[in-house]
């Protein structure tokens, strides 16, 4: 089992699922609200699930998931960013998608049994996420406002992914792999600024109760 | 002693926290029971990773068979095809559509109105109240219903 790669799949989920959820109450249509907070939801119990399996049965997932500093997270800057606009949501929501099927793919594979079968319960969940952005991508696919968000978060997509999957990455959306100058500040390993304001906000309970909340 | 049967019985009584027509083993989520040396040892799959009646369920097996250990079980071993025969009839009386078969959803993308049964149905939206279901609509009765996801 390789521990950064399923980091990498738990942080991303469960960052994304916050950005996804800032959405909850203010979506352009009740139809979406209703959309991204069920993903949300969704992204965030496969990080959970994911948290517990690295750290096992006896593990503090919660521990994983909110005591570590923020340079520790493994996210991809795709997911960090804080997109309140409506093309680049859609955007990200897509690249993401297509980006996600790719890594749980090969997840599918692992010769670890305990990934391989979380990653295609995971899956099951994720074909749904699927429908909902071919949806998206196929109404607004000939929008130029849609396409220039495309362009813009298509280097951070990329980022995403380890090098040796990006090709499919590229097949998948028809678009370009861009060069390696225009990857940098892209990749994972990397975080943006939007990241710390996040990290704040998300880890806020655990910090000022340490010893636990009780509700 | 405790009979493995007996725990069965026990489990059949403990509605689901969302849609509580069904019980948890009409959803087909516990996995397995084992009764040795006294202790009572239960597995059960969550439906949705994601979803939050899983702690309760948890703790609901824990206070209706007291003493078991109940574990958790994550993989892939849960999909819709498990509700039994009786949870979907059970669904559907209740105005929720049962998931098809995956097989069938996988080839054929027909779904049937729970209440007047006709397949004039339109999807309203992917997502609905939990992440179980979708919204649908029928053409037929003019009558909007939940449709349970194949997963």
């Amino acid at each position: 089992m390789n521990e950064q790669v399923l980091l990498g799949l738990a942080d991303d989920e469960l960052v994304l699922g916050w950005r996804e959820s800032e959405w909850t109450g203010i979506a352009p249509l009740l139809e979406e609200d209703v959309a991204f907070s069920s993903i949300a939801q969704n992204e965030i119990g496969h990080a959970r699930a994911v948290y517990e399996l690295i750290v096992g049965e006896d593990g503090d997932a919660d521990a994983l998931a909110f005591d570590r500093k923020l340079d520790e997270y493994r996210c991809s800057p795709l997911v960090e960013l804080h997109l309140l606009e409506w093309a680049h949501t859609i955007a990200r929501r897509w690249l993401y998608e297509v980006a996600d099927e790719i890594r749980i793919t090969a997840l599918k594979d692992d010769p670890d049994t305990a990934v391989a079968g979380l990653a295609a319960k995971i899956d099951r969940e994720e074909a749904y996420h699927r429908m909902h952005a071919e949806m998206w991508h196929d109404r607004l696919g000939d929008e130029p406002r849609f396409q220039a968000a495309v362009e813009d978060l298509w280097p951070y997509a990329v980022g995403m992914l380890p090098e040796g999957l990006r090709a499919d990455l590229a097949v998948r959306t028809g678009l370009d792999l861009p060069s390696n100058n225009l990857l940098q500040g892209h990749e994972r390993g990397t975080h943006t600024p939007e990241l710390a304001p996040l990290w704040d906000e998300m880890t806020i309970v655990r910090r000022s109760a340490p010893t636990g909340a009780q509700w | 002693m405790v009979a493995e049967a007996e725990v069965w019985e026990a489990l059949e009584e403990i509605p689901d926290p969302e849609i509580p027509v069904v019980s948890l083993v009409d959803l087909g989520v516990i996995r397995s029971v084992d009764v040795a040396e006294g202790q009572v040892r239960i597995e059960f799959t969550p439906t949705f990773l994601g979803c939050p009646a899983l702690e309760f369920m948890k703790r609901a097996i824990e206070e209706k068979v007291p003493g078991a250990v109940v574990k958790v079980i994550q993989d892939d071993s849960w999909s819709t095809d498990k509700i039994t025969p009786a949870g979907r009839e059970k669904l559907r009386a209740a105005g929720f559509a049962p998931p098809a078969p995956r097989l069938v959803q996988l080839q054929s993308q027909v779904h049937r109105c729970p209440y007047c049964g006709s397949t004039e149905t339109k999807l309203e939206n992917i997502f609905g109240p939990t992440p179980c279901r979708s919204l649908r609509y029928c053409e037929s009765c003019r009558q909007p219903f939940e449709q349970f996801k194949t997963i």
